[in-house]
């Protein structure tokens, strides 16, 4: 009796537990589905914590397609990315970019710069008025008068690691990173200097996100240079 | 003189046997039949389709059809040409001069296609296709798209040594013939067979290569690593590496089709094919491919000798799958479902992928992720994150070898020298 009582009680065990891998679906969500970017870019798109796989929660959706066809197509060149969105048609990519778009979370706070405040000042001027004598925009032309970026199609400014800010001016410098032509950033990158890059990525990494930390509805005012993909 | 003209003699002797092969191979023809005139631009569009002819002829990003995609070979890197009407591609060609093209490897000004070119299964196609699909790439937008130049290394980086290889492969390998329907079988078959041998040119990365770069022919589908992809394509003569013998008929043409069925998905450059080829198949088309690759002859793999066992190999193994794998593949590789019951994470318990004789694409998997590919039937496919970040060469090397050899696996261990291995097989993209 003892041994049947057993052999009852593991067959119903086994059961439940199948019963429970049965019971136990993966959702039928895309964000279930975007666990494959998560794993580097940290939690629902958070960034990662080394600052070289970007937050992705809350960009513009238009921004965020406009880069995934960049990695297909080789505009920009990150292998690992490249390969694993290969099989994905523009439709299911859409769908992702506007997935990661939606999300509303929390920023990390910003990192403390370590420039003297002369040229941080130097800095933020660049950012608010440009440089008519290089014929270099303000980038709150764009990208918003917040910085935080305008829809459907400019990424917000703030929010980003000092390291990731430095690495995509030097890879559009070098031509490492592209956009669709006419490639804007690309003339802005080569026309600024390494100090004032360095002096810009400390000044925008320093700030801390406004209280509406979305992008804005739309671009303040004329797009001052055609951009692909943006202001074509 | 008289000793200088003796030395001189084997040189003469041996370039006048390369200008003879040269000749040779360059004059080769089999009577082409001619032009039947029932071309079809509409049927030329399905053609290239099965025939993926865009896969190769569309650089990343670049306009479709107009080349320039770089090809790895164990020679070295050769680039795509311009298919589009353009005068940097092929504009002018006849009907006569692309069937040159595909039936004898020979472009319109008598030079030899390198045999990146897949002449071997090109040959097979008949008249009235090929001349379908030069209807159909004629009536393409012409794109400008210089040719550029094939970087070979030495000795093959010159016009002619290069020719005389490619004449020399050919005197090998090829002979020019299109396919001759078996008798013995049905029609079904025989339709999949000129397919799969010939245009959609399975065996293009299927074929076991010798070192010459040569392998049995358009039916060889013994298996082998893609030179500089780091991917191996399965033998699908062996049920336990990709042969499809003994899957339903059903399961094959919805694999084909959709890129995965059962837990089974398509993975690297057979997403690629999937995604470019065989999801387009037609309904009678897709059953005549099905019959025919399930009709296939079994062959078993050689296994390569695996790495020693290695207890502390494995338990450390273990440890990894339950730190990063158990909670999308299950505690017994059972995989995982969505909840509208279709298979989000595929099983590893039973997975060919984890115990083919070459641990590559396993590793390759783990290493890079990926996801099935997003076709018509199955357009929101499940993905895998990449653990190159991750994993370090021995830590690959513990969990590929515990996947290899737990739930009733018995296939070989690895170790981190085959991983390295692996690794630099495919860095020469």
């Amino acid at each position: 009796m003892p041994s049947s009582l057993f052999t009852a009680l593991a067959t119903s065990l086994l059961m439940l537990a199948s019963a429970a891998t049965q019971a136990n679906p993966v959702p039928d969500t895309l964000a279930q589905r975007a666990m494959a970017c998560t794993g580097c870019h940290g939690k629902e798109g958070r960034a990662a914590p080394d600052g070289y796989y970007p937050r992705l929660a809350g960009k513009p959706a238009g921004y965020l397609y406009n880069q995934l066809l960049n990695f297909r197509d080789g505009r920009r060149d990150y292998g690992l990315m490249s390969e694993l969105i290969a099989p994905l048609s523009d439709a299911y990519l859409k769908e992702l970019a506007g997935h990661f778009a939606a999300l509303d979370l929390p920023y990390p706070p910003p990192q403390r710069p370590t420039l003297p405040a002369a040229e941080l000042a130097r800095a933020e001027a660049l950012i608010r008025n440009g440089d008519a004598t290089r014929r270099l925009p303000a980038c709150t032309a764009c990208h918003g008068e917040r910085l935080t970026g305008a829809q459907p199609a400019v990424p917000g400014l703030l929010g980003l690691s000092r390291d990731y800010l430095n690495g995509q001016l030097g890879a559009w410098r070098s031509g490492q990173r592209r956009a669709q032509a006419p490639d804007c950033m690309q003339h802005i990158a080569k026309a600024l200097t390494t100090a004032e890059i360095n002096a810009l990525t400390h000044y925008l990494a320093g700030q801390p996100l406004p209280a509406d930390p979305h992008p804005a509805p739309s671009l303040p005012g004329p797009a001052p240079m055609r951009c692909g993909g943006v202001a074509p | 003189m008289k000793r200088l003209l003796i030395a001189l003699a084997p040189l003469a002797l041996l370039a006048a046997l390369a200008f003879g092969l040269l000749a040779w191979q360059r004059n080769l023809s089999d009577a082409a039949p001619p032009s039947a005139g029932t071309a079809s631009v509409e049927r030329g569009a399905y053609l290239a389709a099965v025939g993926n002819c865009a896969g190769c002829h569309t650089a990343r990003g670049g306009e479709r059809l107009a080349g320039g995609r770089p090809i790895p070979t164990p020679f070295g890197t050769v680039f795509s040409s311009n298919l589009t009407p353009h005068a940097t591609g092929l504009a002018g060609w006849s009907a006569d001069d692309f069937w040159r093209a595909l039936h004898l490897g020979q472009s319109r000004d008598g030079r030899l296609l390198v045999p990146a070119h897949p002449v071997t299964n090109t040959t097979l196609v008949t008249r009235e296709d090929a001349d379908s699909l030069h209807a159909w790439l004629q009536a393409q937008p012409p794109v400008a798209a210089e040719r550029r130049g094939h970087e070979l290394r030495w000795p093959w980086n010159s016009d002619l040594t290069s020719q005389l290889a490619v004449a020399a492969w050919r005197a090998l390998y090829f002979k020019p013939g299109v396919y001759q329907p078996d008798p013995a079988r049905n029609i079904a078959w025989n339709r999949g067979a000129y397919l799969s041998q010939g245009l959609a040119h399975c065996s293009a990365c299927h074929a076991s290569r010798g070192v010459l770069g040569g392998d049995g022919g358009a039916a060889d589908f013994r298996g082998g690593l893609l030179a500089g992809l780091g991917w191996v394509a399965p033998s699908l003569l062996d049920p336990h590496e990709a042969g499809v013998q003994r899957w339903p008929d059903e399961m094959l043409q919805r694999w084909l089709r959709d890129g995965q069925a059962q837990g089974h998905t398509a993975q690297g450059p057979m997403a690629e094919v999937v995604l470019g080829s065989t999801a387009a198949l037609n309904d009678a088309d897709l059953a005549a491919m099905s019959t025919y690759l399930r009709a296939l002859p079994e062959q078993t793999v050689a296994r390569p000798q695996a790495a020693d066992p290695d207890p502390r190999r494995l338990e450390r193994g273990a440890s990894l799958y339950r730190d990063h794998c158990v909670a999308c593949h299950g505690e017994q590789g059972e995989g995982r479902r969505n909840d509208a019951g279709a298979m989000a994470y595929p099983p590893l318990a039973g997975s060919r992928l984890v115990t083919q004789a070459s641990a590559a694409n396993l590793i390759r998997v783990i290493e890079r992720g990926g996801f099935a590919p997003a076709t018509p039937g199955q357009p929101r496919p499940y993905g895998m994150p990449p653990f190159a970040g991750v994993l370090g060469a021995e830590e690959l090397a513990a969990l590929a070898s515990h996947l290899r050899q737990s739930w009733g696996h018995a296939a070989g261990e690895v170790d981190a020298v085959e991983v390295l291995r692996l690794r630099a097989a495919a860095t020469a993209r």
